[in-house]
C-alpha cells in the first residue's frame, strides 16, 4: 500500500501555515489570544475549547485543519509527540497550591497536567475511538515516529495516522501536525517529513 | 440577593471559562447542569472551590453539590445562609 501525507500543518510564531501556504497570521501578544483568533478563524463552535489548556487548544486547532474532510469514527491513529511533556500546565497548577494562605488548587486545570489529555480532546472531537500514543523526546524525532507510524500502518492498527509535534512552554509554542492517508499529493517517507518539518 | 445572583452569574462565567456566555444568558432558575449550562463534573469541582475561595464555605461531602447548584437561586440561598466572608 502506497501513503501520502494528505494535509500537513505548521503553527508558529503567531502564523499557521496549511501545505507550506500561509493561512492565518495574527498579531495577537500572548499564546492564548493567539490560540483564540485562531479558533475564531476556523469558525469552530466547540465552547469546550475555552476551557483547554494551551497544548490542548493547539492540538485541536492543528487536528481541525489536517483532519477536515475526515468523517467521525474514521480508523485514524493518533501519534503525538514533544519535548516539555505537559510542563507549562504543571507550572500553572504548581502556582496554584504554592501559597499556604492562598491553596486553591484548580480542578480544570488539573485535569491537563499529563501531556497525552490532548490526544483525547482530539479524539473526543473527531469521534475517534482509535490507537494512540505520547511520546516525549528532546526533539521531533522522525525516525521513531516513522517507525511508529509504519508500524500502524502495515499491522492494519490504522488505516490513517494523524501525527502531531506539540510544544508549548510559556510563550513559546510550535506545532507540526501531518495526516498520513492512502491520499494525497505528497508521497509519505520519512525524508519528506524531515524537509517540511524543516519548512 | 440579586445582587449575589448577578455576582455567581460573573464569578461561573469567569471561573468555568464560559466564553460563549452572558450574564443575561443564564436565568435564575435555569438548570447549570445537564440541558442548562451544560457544565460538567470538572465544573462541579471548580463551583466547590469557587465557594470555599470566595464564600468560606466548604463541601465536605461533595454529594451535597448536587442540591446547591442545583441553579443560580439554590446557590444563592445556599451561600447566604452558610456564607463566613
Amino acid at each position: 500500500m502506497e501513503y501520502f501525507i494528505h494535509t500537513y500543518c505548521h503553527i508558529k510564531e503567531n502564523t499557521i501555515s496549511v501545505n507550506g501556504e500561509p493561512f492565518f497570521a495574527s498579531a495577537a501578544l500572548t499564546v492564548p489570544e493567539f490560540l483564540k483568533e485562531a479558533y475564531q478563524k476556523l469558525a469552530i463552535s466547540y465552547p469546550k475549547f475555552h476551557k483547554m489548556d494551551k497544548m490542548s487548544k493547539l492540538a485541536l486547532i492543528s487536528s481541525e485543519i489536517t483532519l477536515k474532510g475526515v468523517e467521525n469514527g474514521e480508523n485514524v491513529a493518533l501519534v503525538f509527540s514533544n519535548c516539555a511533556a505537559s510542563l507549562d500546565t504543571d507550572i500553572n497548577y504548581q502556582e496554584s497550591i504554592s501559597l499556604p494562605d492562598n491553596y486553591y488548587p484548580s480542578p480544570a486545570v488539573f485535569v491537563y497536567t499529563l501531556p497525552n489529555i490532548c490526544v483525547g480532546e482530539v479524539s473526543i472531537r473527531h469521534g475517534l475511538n482509535t490507537e494512540n500514543a505520547f511520546f516525549v523526546s528532546a526533539g521531533f524525532d522522525a525516525d521513531k515516529i516513522n517507525a511508529y507510524t509504519e508500524y500502524l500502518l502495515q499491522s492494519g492498527k490504522a488505516e490513517k495516522v494523524l501525527v502531531g509535534w506539540l510544544e508549548v512552554l510559556e510563550n513559546n509554542y510550535e506545532c507540526f501536525m501531518y495526516l498520513v492517508d492512502t491520499k494525497g499529493s505528497i508521497p509519505y517517507s520519512k525524508q519528506q517529513i524531515i524537509t517540511i518539518y524543516n519548512r | 440577593m440579586s445582587d449575589l445572583k448577578e455576582e455567581l452569574k460573573s464569578k461561573i462565567i469567569s471561573v468555568l471559562n464560559l466564553e460563549d456566555v452572558t450574564t443575561a444568558d443564564i436565568a435564575d432558575a435555569d438548570p447549570l447542569f445537564g440541558d442548562g449550562l451544560g457544565l460538567d463534573s470538572i465544573d462541579a469541582l471548580e463551583l466547590i472551590v469557587l465557594l470555599d475561595k470566595d464564600y468560606g464555605i466548604k463541601l465536605t461531602d461533595p454529594k451535597q453539590g448536587k442540591a446547591i447548584f442545583e441553579s443560580i437561586n439554590t446557590m444563592a440561598e445556599y451561600i447566604t445562609a452558610n456564607r463566613t466572608k
